[in-house]
């Protein structure tokens, strides 16, 4: 198992470059810099940077059904909204419940002023095209959108889960929250075994669906975007949260340069073997394409 | 990515450790620092009383006074006398105490009182020079006797100590031959001895000795002898022969050849009176150091006020040390990560119950009022800054009522950090509303439980004494925070996290 004092010394400490920081830290800067190595991300709608830009927030809203506002460099996913669809001049969240503009504008002041980011510094707020799960996967999760996080460590993508909103994270993928995590297979993209508050279930609470048969489309697609962010942003240990949208695809959420440790527990197994095993590598590959498929052979259950 | 070897950094580690243990060790064997509070050590206040019937005129008494007498330092000296003129007048081989006055009539009393501490190390200068011996011509028949005397001692010693020995063995009454009969008489027996050594070439002298009793009053100087024995001087006590200076025995007068001059007086004695104090071996520590070399590596020459506030700061690394152990080590939960410590210093100034008691109810009261100003969506700054003032409020509040109620613990809240509390309130509340009351509960206990482990570690009186008294020791807490910055083991918490794994081994 790798515990959390030995994850910041010599991981995150060792392999992670400060200046790489903003990079991931910054929604907006990681977007823009993934997007050169081919990685996809949502579509930028609007960067909202100055507080007199929010007055063009409603014009460029006006027109569309669903879309996500993130503070750039929000933390935990907090601060995000997400509107699914409009009825009359009210917005329908995510959550079903509806709010006017002049409660979308306030929340865009309070991303601007720094609430979210984390040290509380002026942010930028970013608005986002809303993702459209890919219904195979959508249907194991109570609301929100079910996100795969995927470790990649120098490059090759080492363990993977799902993460699934329930009831009791409030419709975020969060594990400590209660979100479901499914561990995934590297080599497949088959389920695993999955937990919920570090306790193993087999079927999620609220849809009830047998988690055990889960399996991800384009898996191999995935693990490659994957590793690609490891050229965008140099960062030795890091966690990549994708999505499956239902028209784009896999599509890119966020960085972090300090995934939790929790991924082991979705998987029941520890991930300090499969980092040991790259960092003993001789000769590490050089294309993500080689690191992907490295990994799916080395690191597969069967 | 290379990995850097860690030996460099653990020599380094240890290098601080050790340098911060050896220099503590080094500074309480040289200057006496106690490692433990409470410690006493003894120390005997002598006073000299000078009695003299002053013949109308002016006055110059000079008291030959210690200089480094064997097994004893000297910690503070002092005279009362009323209307003298007082000085030290140092001068090669012996220290003297001075009155004058100009105006003195009738029967004067001076006084001068020192205090020695006892140590066995000390001890006096090894002589520059050899000191001479001065040749005595005897008449006849007294130079015959000497011979002989001489020759006898000589014959049966090969030492000056030995020979010493014999000399006096064969001085004694019981064993006195008509030869010593000649020479000895009861008042010339010290300087008759003095005077043989001298012409056998061994270089002596005559020294005053005090008996060291506690509460003795009215005491006499006891005269011995000293010769010296090619590197030292060497005191024998004249009558018994016995080399050495007793524990009990305080050379007042060395070398020096009058104890007391007394000019325009007559009827000049001397007696000394002591009394065996015990003083607290910290407060010795802090009275040598400044004549000591080492005294500028401690804070005692620091002005009162800055030495109070160091005493303060100086125990701030305990407390980032427990902070440090309890998140890395055990993997308690907190809400800031040095809020803790600065809690348990206010708790330092309050005491616990009521800094707890009055910490909770200004926290528990700022949590209230931050819940209407988050319906207010006000901005981060100025929400945080109504929370400074509102904190404010509260804790002037919480004072006047308790101190109307008669509760003097109400005015301990001024000692806790505005600034610090009214972040806390703002923390708890943005996770109580994120995550939930039981988080709260979660790193607010977990907080407090950590101030209140540093705050029994930095009350220990030990740990205050050793902070402030050994500085050096903040290196070994430094070492050790370094070291703990490596640590990549599991934390204790975390051993309760993982257990669910063992389903899959």
């Amino acid at each position: 198992m790798l515990n959390m004092n030995r994850r910041n010394v010599d991981y995150i400490a060792r392999y992670n470059e400060r200046s790489s920081y903003p990079l991931v830290d910054n929604k907006l800067k990681t977007k823009l810099v993934v997007a050169e190595y081919g990685v996809k991300t949502p579509k930028l709608l609007q960067v909202v940077r100055q507080q007199h830009e929010i007055s063009h927030f409603r014009e460029m809203a006006e027109d569309l059904a669903g879309f996500a506002i993130k503070p750039a460099k929000g933390s935990g996913g907090k601060g995000i909204t997400v509107i699914t669809g409009r009825d009359g001049d009210e917005y329908i969240k995510a959550s079903g419940s509806r709010v006017d503009s002049p409660f979308l504008e306030r929340h865009l002041t309070n991303i601007l002023a720094g609430l979210y980011s984390l040290a509380g510094t002026p942010d930028v707020a970013i608005v986002e095209n809303l993702v459209e799960s890919a219904p195979s996967l959508a249907k194991y999760s109570h609301q929100g959108v079910p996100d795969i996080r995927i470790i990649v460590f120098q490059g090759y993508p080492v363990m993977a889960m799902l993460r699934l909103a329930t009831t009791a994270s409030d419709g975020k993928a969060n594990l400590h929250q209660g979100a479901v995590g499914v561990g995934l297979d590297i080599g497949s993209g088959q389920g695993l075994n999955a937990v919920q508050f570090n306790r193993p279930i087999t079927l999620h609470p609220d849809t009830g669906l047998a988690l055990e048969n889960i399996q991800i489309e384009a898996w191999d697609e995935m693990l490659e975007m994957a590793s690609r962010c490891y050229e965008a942003t140099g960062l030795g240990y890091m966690g990549v949260d994708l999505v499956v949208d239902a028209n784009e695809g896999p599509l890119l959420l966020e960085l972090n340069a300090r995934p939790g440790l929790a991924i082991q527990m979705a998987n029941g197994r520890g991930l300090l073997p499969r980092l040991r095993a790259i960092e003993a590598l001789k000769r590490p590959h050089f294309t993500p394409l080689e690191r992907s498929r490295f990994a799916m052979e080395t690191f597969a259950s069967n | 990515m290379t990995t850097r070897s860690r030996l460099p950094f653990y020599i380094a580690v240890f290098l601080l450790i050790s340098a911060g243990i050896s220099l503590a060790v080094w500074r309480h064997v040289e200057l006496g620092i106690p490692w433990l509070t409470g410690e006493q050590r003894p120390v005997w206040m002598v006073e000299a009383r000078i009695d003299f019937d002053a013949v109308d005129g002016s006055v110059l008494a000079s008291l030959n006074i210690p200089e480094q007498p064997p097994g004893f330092r000297i910690l503070t000296e002092q005279a009362a006398s009323p209307g003298y003129g007082f000085s030290i007048i140092d001068t090669s081989g012996s220290r003297r105490a001075e009155w004058s006055k100009r105006e003195v009539s009738g029967p004067q009393t001076l006084y001068f009182k020192a205090q020695f501490i006892p140590d066995p190390d000390a001890g006096p200068e090894i002589p520059a020079r050899e000191p001479k011996t001065p040749r005595t011509f005897w008449e006849e028949p007294e130079a015959t006797a000497v011979q002989e005397i001489l020759s006898q001692a000589e014959a049966r010693s090969s030492t000056p100590e030995s020979m010493t020995r014999e000399l006096i063995r064969l001085m004694q009454p019981d064993s006195r031959t008509q030869n010593t009969t000649l020479l000895v008489s009861e008042e010339n027996y010290l300087d008759l001895l003095v005077d043989m050594l001298n012409h056998s070439g061994i270089a002596a002298r005559t020294a005053d000795g005090l008996r060291l009793e506690d509460a003795r009053r009215r005491q006499q100087l006891m005269p011995y002898l000293q010769i010296y024995n090619g590197k030292r001087w060497l005191t024998f006590n004249p009558k018994t022969a016995e080399q050495g200076v007793p524990e009990d025995l305080l050379l007042w007068r060395q070398g020096a050849a009058s104890l007391l001059d007394v000019v325009g007086g007559e009827n000049s004695e001397v007696s000394f009176s002591m009394l065996r104090q015990t003083v607290p071996a910290l407060q010795l520590a802090t009275m040598e150091s400044a004549a000591n070399g080492l005294g500028f590596l401690s804070f005692y020459e620091l002005p009162i006020e800055e030495q109070s506030m160091f005493r303060m700061l100086l125990l701030l690394p305990l407390g980032a040390l427990m902070v440090a152990f309890m998140r890395i080590v055990i993997g308690i939960r907190t809400s800031g990560t040095f809020m803790p410590v600065l809690i348990a210093v206010a708790f330092v100034q309050t005491t616990l119950v009521p800094g707890l008691i009055a910490f909770l109810s200004v926290v528990s009261i700022g949590l209230l009022m931050r819940g209407y100003l988050s319906s207010l969506n006000l901005l981060l700054v100025s929400r945080i800054s109504a929370l400074i003032i509102l904190v404010i409020f509260i804790t002037a509040g919480l004072s006047i009522i308790g101190y109307q109620m008669g509760f003097n613990t109400g005015m301990t809240v001024t000692f806790f950090p505005m600034v610090i509390i009214a972040w806390t309130i703002e923390r708890m509340s943005i996770l109580w509303e994120e995550e939930g009351a039981h988080e709260v509960m979660v790193q607010g206990a977990g907080s407090l439980f950590v101030a209140i482990c540093a705050y029994l570690l930095m009350s220990a009186p030990l740990a205050g004494h050793l902070t402030f008294n050994f500085p050096e020791l903040h290196l070994v807490i430094l070492g050790l925070i370094l070291l703990m910055g490596q640590y990549t083991g599991y934390k204790l918490s975390e051993l309760r996290r993982f257990t669910p794994m063992k389903a899959y081994d």
